[in-house]
């Protein structure tokens, strides 16, 4: 049954390739190696994952740091500073960069695309860091501490380490995350794959060098992939231990100096984007229909619902086998999963396009194929957070919850399902978020006449009705604070 | 053993329960008592903001109820391409010529009457067949920041000009750009344009992704200078308060030079929407008095048949001069962007 689910998961998660490798072959290998030997391409590449590669970075540094800040210190205002960081992740990156380019255009080009990308994508690796670092045994730290070593040294040989599955999942999505982004690169004219792409469908209508191009974008995410995996074995397992208060290092003086951290952090994720929403709304005189806004972001929370829902199903069995029973197609099925989230949005679309008319005609342009686009795309953010809770459930619990007498369905609902519950809520809030943001894929395959908050955003915009435009990136943000917030306030307390 | 995490649960309850809402809701909402459903699918490449006053009162006066889809035109080609005989849509109208063209191309498009294609000024109507028609007329123009530049170029030969170095926005990757290049080569000759797009390089032009932007850019003085589409600035206009607030300034090209092109805005019908007598009709509303007048006053284009007169605070459509072509010249695109290509403006 759970290889039967797998089997319809990875089969889904692969429509995008396939469809990939049907158009970039279509002009038989000729076709192929025209786009590849372009010494353009070569270029694109390394500018692809040199700037997934620095973005990576510098979002492990911030997101570690900052969690440590928020949590084990007693900087001022953390409770606040907690949910606020986590934010950022509900700003659609052509939101952020159109704002910084209105503020600084000087950032244009890398360094624009590296500070936007950085600036909304860093919550990935902070989130699960929060969560980790809630979750660690404060038994290890004191007996280090016991043993003498000094305040720092607990903290890179004690801490960190425990921190590693945390930080290397989030930073895996990051780099998928910075190779599929199109709104950030394309507005700070920064030429990586994913404009190219979308060029070569724009301008030419030829979709042979954009498939091409496109496989080389999911041959680079198999490869960030197995980085990570690499880097993911060689952490040992960490047992769950007792949970009590963390020991809180106090900052002394230095903590309000410390706090301008996050604040500068946040002048640059939030303060940034809210004034550049602030100048559209004053300086145009263009006016959002509110009807139309309050329509659509009940759309836009039904859409993300679903997909969020969807995900989470179809995630769990997945990640449940690879923890399990891992196999040759629970690792095809999370390789594929992870490529599709490596993929711009525009080639899931048409790939969902290219497979909706031709076998299930009677469900294209309904939700149904949209939330199914959703999932392929956003299939990697539910597995990171699940496979990482599914760990934590020690097969010998539901050994001895049955040798107790609980029968099956008892043991699932008594020991795994309330051990998985934060993995499965922080995957559906990661979904829900993501989804409220996304453009490409729900243009080609929402229901004709429905509009997403996304969606209204980008007409607007397109008709240069900048203050309409803005309460729709207002009304984004502010919608998706809700679950980041319960997300970042979670609590995690697991008595074992 | 203390288990005592009933929020994360709720969280994937909150979920369902807006999924189950959502979708009794979406039900209730769509129900617009459609006796037969809509009489044609219309597939817009452009913004709803413009067109879709004009569809609303269309289907009033006509009494039709009509599907229609907004999106990007290039986008939206790729869309139907992909779709191909499956496609829902009856009526496809594009943003440029370009996007209905490589339809046409790939034989997806249906015929429209003739009477309805020779409404159409011989400029906006393609050379043979009746696959498509022009539906509005507009100019590329130089849009330029007074503050910043004391001799405004008369055309875009002067930009390669020591004069301008560095200061030339341009969008190599936009499809009006593209079709002046078109233009460029056909007019001038092949030599003469990768010559142009040498020096133009050597100049420091700066790339950037649209029209939009490149007005944006200007008008904020983050640019002196920018190749656009005229209407961008002249719908920009009304949106900071008239033409007066406008910082930017526009230099329709003189002479011949080939930065004064003059492209189109079409529409096609797929197979199926060429034997629905409502789509059809549509079209032919397009191309009516009525539908050409709508388009001057709200997207300030120029209209495609006689008797209807050009949009104010812009020079008339017979002052306009450019290149000595038709839109039919512009279809040797890929060469376009094989020259591009080549100058490492594309990839």
């Amino acid at each position: 049954m759970l290889s039967l689910v797998t089997l319809v998961v990875t089969g889904l998660a692969l429509v995008p390739l396939g469809y990939l490798l049907v158009r970039a072959t279509e002009r038989g290998w000729d076709g192929v190696a025209a786009t590849l030997w372009r010494p353009r391409t070569l270029t694109l590449v390394l500018r692809s994952v040199e700037l997934a590669g620095t973005v990576t970075l510098l979002c492990l540094v911030l997101g570690l740091g900052l969690a440590l800040l928020v949590t084990r210190t007693d900087l001022p205002g953390r409770r606040v500073l907690r949910v606020a960081l986590a934010l950022p992740l509900a700003l659609p990156s052509y939101v952020a960069a159109w704002s910084w380019i209105g503020v600084a255009p000087d950032v244009a080009g890398r360094l624009g695309s590296v500070v936007v990308l950085t600036t909304i994508s860093y919550p990935y690796v902070y989130l699960p860091a929060l969560a980790a670092l809630r979750r660690c045994d404060p038994a290890l730290e004191d007996v280090a501490r016991g043993l003498g070593t000094r305040p720092a040294g607990v903290l890179w040989r004690v801490t960190l380490p425990q921190l590693r599955p945390a930080a290397a999942g989030g930073g895996l999505l990051v780099g998928l995350y910075v190779l599929s982004d199109f709104g950030a690169v394309a507005t700070m004219r920064h030429e990586v794959l994913t404009t190219s792409i979308f060029r070569s469908y724009r301008a030419s209508f030829d979709r042979t060098p954009a498939a091409v191009l496109g496989c080389v974008l999911a041959l680079l995410a198999l490869l960030v992939v197995a980085v990570e995996g690499r880097s993911r074995r060689r952490v040992a397992k960490v047992g769950g231990g007792a949970v009590r208060p963390q020991r809180v290092l106090p900052l002394g003086r230095g903590r309000w100096w410390a706090s301008l951290v996050p604040v500068a952090v946040l002048v640059a994720a939030l303060g940034v984007p809210a004034y550049g929403m602030g100048r559209w709304l004053v300086r145009g005189t263009s006016a959002a229909d509110p009807a139309q806004l309050v329509a659509a972001l009940g759309n836009t929370a039904l859409v993300a619902a679903l997909g969020a829902l969807v995900v989470v199903a179809l995630a769990f069995p997945l990640a449940w086998l690879a923890a399990r029973h891992p196999s040759g197609l629970s690792a095809a099925g999370i390789g594929a999963a992870y490529a599709g989230h490596a993929l711009p949005g525009v080639v899931v679309g048409l790939a969902l396009v290219f497979f909706g008319v031709r076998v299930t005609p009677g469900l294209y342009q309904e939700l149904p194929l949209l939330v199914a686009a959703y999932a392929v795309l956003f299939l990697s953010l539910g597995l990171a957070a699940i496979i990482a809770s599914v760990a934590t459930v020690a097969p010998g619990l539901e050994d001895v919850a049955r040798s107790l007498g609980r029968s099956r369905a008892g043991v699932w609902r008594d020991v795994v399902l309330p051990l998985t519950a934060p993995g499965a809520g922080a995957a559906a809030t990661l979904v829900f978020l993501t989804i409220m943001k996304e453009l490409p894929a729900t243009l080609f395959l929402r229901p004709t006449g429905f509009d997403t908050l996304a969606t209204r955003l980008w007409g607007h915009v397109s008709a240069a009705s900048y203050a309409a435009a803005a309460p729709y990136a207002v009304v984004i943000v502010l919608a998706a604070a809700v679950p980041t917030a319960m997300l970042a306030t979670g609590r995690r307390e697991v008595a074992t | 053993m203390t288990l005592r995490r009933p929020y994360h649960l709720s969280l994937v309850a909150v979920c369902a329960a807006l999924a189950l809402s959502g979708c009794g809701g979406s039900d209730a909402g769509s129900g617009e008592e459609a006796d037969d459903g809509p009489a044609f699918t219309l597939y817009s490449g452009r913004d709803e903001e413009l067109v879709r006053p004009l569809i609303d009162q269309y289907a009033e006066e006509a009494g039709v109820e009509i599907e229609v889809r907004y999106g990007d035109s290039a986008e939206m080609a790729a869309q139907l391409l992909e779709e191909g005989d499956g496609t829902p849509a009856d009526v496809f109208y594009s943003q440029e010529v370009g996007a209905v063209g490589a339809l046409a191309k790939a034989d997806l498009l249906g015929s429209l009457p003739q009477e309805v294609v020779d409404r159409a000024d011989e400029r906006f109507r393609p050379a043979e067949g009746t696959d498509w028609v022009g539906v509005t007329g507009r100019s590329r123009v130089i849009v330029y920041n007074p503050d910043l530049v004391e001799t405004p170029p008369t055309g875009v030969l002067d930009l390669t000009d020591p004069a301008y170095r560095g200061q030339v926005a341009w969008v190599p990757g936009n499809a009006g750009f593209q079709a002046f290049m078109t233009g460029f080569r056909v007019s001038q000759g092949e030599d003469a344009a990768a010559a142009w797009l040498e020096e133009m390089q050597a100049n420091d032009a700066t790339v950037y992704e649209g029209n939009s932007e490149v007005l944006e850019a200007v008008e904020a003085g983050d640019q002196p200078i920018g190749l656009i589409n005229h209407y961008y600035w002249a719908r920009t206009a009304p949106e900071v308060g008239g033409v007066e607030e406008m910082a930017s300034e526009l230099v329709f090209p003189a002479g011949d030079d080939p930065g004064g092109l003059v492209n189109a805005t079409a529409v096609g019908v797929t197979p199926q929407g060429a034997d629905n007598a409502e789509a059809q009709a549509f079209v032919e509303y397009l191309l009516s008095e009525e539908g050409q007048q709508y388009f001057v006053e709200e997207t300030y284009e120029y209209p495609v048949v006689d008797g209807v007169a050009d949009p104010e605070g812009v020079p008339a459509l017979d002052e306009l001069e450019g290149p000595q072509l038709d839109l039919s010249d512009l279809d040797s695109l890929q060469e376009t962007q094989a020259l591009l290509t080549e100058a490492g403006l594309l990839s």
